[in-house]
């Protein structure tokens, strides 16, 4: 679905007169795969590149070396930025400055008018995805009324509604409160699950990586890191290296083993920890 | 909350007038204004007002909320009034005192000029009052079309007014918490003189400014996100298509227009 070789890219920096101060390498030999129908999440500290990876992925930035595919179309390849971008879309950080128009019904159409899909196409698409985010019941609102959830959730409609294959989520709930980053999470699994969309969540809040099917972890513009959840919690302290922090449960088994109670490696979830630690206590005849 | 003004003066209500579309509303909104300067005599009031009122009363719009709308352009009023008596010469002064002479033809001009503004405005606002900015913005890049053979960026325009219209509420919310963050360090919006007033505005405009140009680049990248590429090859969910009462409404704005040149022929 989506494949980088050997990726790099530099900001440039320039002065005035248009001869370059500096270089910053952001992306730096990144080969990642995606497969159709995946959740995949980036992990990274602030400015380790994963904001920079996702908009390569759908031709907003052109890598200075090495190659992006989507869908089997190389991203240079002018001609297809159209196709490119309705194969993958983009949910950005910001609910209030990706919605366009002024009527939440009018701006999830905003896409397929764009693409010239005919009149009654439109209305079908713009309902299904609206009641597929649970969002119908606000479909003649104005989005200045909506929550920032909900907002996030017709952005995210907005983007369903041209079908793509692929959607990717730039750090989508790191202006939202806990209700909304649940809600937005939630619809991305589900999108995920019922429509076989591939969704690349990039965010730096671990407790919604948990249910990915495949994590990267960056750092200073490499993929540092890869693997399912469990095997990436399982690592602690690499992770701290990277500046990134474990699930509160992940930490507090990794603490609790180091003081030789015997817990298993990348607990994910309070019920695993329950479970695993329930075990533990019955090993040792009901004392620690 | 700052965040429940709606925007224009939209009045929801689902009437007649409501539902024609926004290019027969423009175009009526235009006869109108036309025709209220063809006439010389009060005679000419009679067509305009009949039309006027039934449109009124077709809309549906309470008519005291139409006068609130008024409201506003009252200092306006007055002030042509005022001028219209102060200045009109004539002959016999009805009225003397020092410099002022007031004649017959003055209070005349300015009775005239007075019901002219007032229907001038309340015809232009029932427009706005029964037509949705989207709807608005809509008619107008479709009525302008036409300019598009002379190279006029029509559709951008239209684009630009609807994203303007969109951001209106949310610049607002905006300047408001930048005013409170001022406020919070010890800025003082409200003493001195208009001088020291506009000057303290100033810590309030750039870093708008500054956030104005960072939400446009976002805004572009989420449109070319969204495929957006200009007007072309473009469909549209709500495309304006001309009805039975559209066509009526035209026939009736003919009509109305054709009674107003009678007028102006035989009564002046």
């Amino acid at each position: 679905m989506i494949r980088t070789k050997e990726l790099a890219f530099d900001y440039i920096r320039r002065d005035e007169e248009g001869n370059v101060e500096s270089v910053t390498r952001a992306l730096d030999d990144i080969n990642i795969n995606v497969k159709q129908g995946d959740f995949v999440a980036i992990l990274g500290a602030n400015g380790s590149g994963k904001s920079t990876l996702a908009k390569h992925l759908n031709a907003i930035l052109m890598p200075t070396e090495g190659e992006v595919w989507v869908n089997g179309i190389k991203t240079t390849d002018e001609d297809n930025l159209l196709e490119i971008r309705k194969n993958a879309g983009m949910v950005f950080q910001n609910p209030d400055n990706q919605i366009i128009l002024t009527v939440v019904e009018e701006d999830v159409g905003f896409g397929p008018e764009n693409l010239g899909v005919p009149t009654k196409e439109i209305w079908e698409r713009v309902e299904k995805v609206l009641k597929s985010v649970g969002m119908l019941e606000f479909r003649k609102d104005s989005p200045n009324k909506l929550s920032g959830g909900q907002k996030q959730r017709v952005a995210i409609a907005g983007i369903m509604a041209m079908k793509p294959k692929c959607i990717i989520l730039d750090e989508p709930t790191a202006m939202l409160d806990p209700v909304g980053r649940k809600e937005v999470i939630a619809t991305a699994r589900e999108l995920n699950k019922k429509e076989g969309v591939t969704v690349i969540l990039i965010t730096h809040y671990m407790e919604e990586v948990t249910g990915a099917d495949v994590v990267f972890v960056m750092d200073s513009g490499k993929v540092v890191m890869t693997g399912t959840p469990r095997q990436i919690f399982s690592r602690v302290d690499q992770l701290k290296q990277f500046r990134l922090d474990v699930p509160q449960v992940t930490a507090l088994a990794h603490d609790l083993r180091k003081k030789g109670v015997p817990l298993p490696e990348g607990i994910l979830t309070p019920e695993e920890f329950e479970e695993a630690f329930t075990r533990a206590c019955d090993a040792r005849g009901g004392a620690i | 909350m700052i965040r429940d003004i709606t925007l224009g003066q939209y009045y929801p209500e689902n009437s007649i007038i409501h539902r024609l579309d926004p290019r027969v509303k423009i175009v009526g909104t235009l006869v109108y204004l036309v025709s209220l300067f063809l006439f010389k005599s009060f005679w000419g009031y009679i067509p305009t007002m009949i039309f006027l009122f039934s449109c009124i009363h077709l809309s549906k719009v309470p008519f005291k909320h139409i006068v609130k709308g008024l409201k506003a352009v009252v200092m306006l009023l007055m002030f042509t009034l005022i001028c219209n008596i102060i200045f009109t010469r004539g002959e016999v002064p009805l009225f003397e005192w020092k410099f002022i002479r007031i004649y017959p033809e003055g209070l005349r001009t300015a009775g005239f000029m007075g019901i002219r503004l007032t229907l001038l405005i309340t015809g232009s606002s029932l427009m706005t009052f029964t037509t949705t900015p989207t709807q608005l913005t809509d008619g107008l890049e479709r009525l302008f079309a036409p300019l598009k053979l002379f190279k006029v960026p029509v559709h951008e325009v239209a684009m630009m007014m609807s994203i303007a219209l969109r951001f209106i509420p949310v610049l607002l919310e905006e300047t408001d918490k930048i005013m409170k963050a001022q406020q919070a360090r010890g800025a003082d919006f409200e003493e001195g003189n208009i001088f020291q007033r506009a000057k303290a505005m100033v810590p309030i405009l750039v870093p708008l400014f500054i956030s104005s140009f960072r939400r446009a680049g976002d805004l572009a990248m989420a449109m070319e996100v969204r495929c957006y590429h200009g007007g072309e090859g473009r469909t549209r969910m709500k495309p304006l298509k001309y009805k039975g009462r559209d066509f009526i409404a035209y026939g009736v704005q003919l009509l109305y227009l054709a009674a107003l040149i009678l007028v102006r022929i035989f009564l002046g």
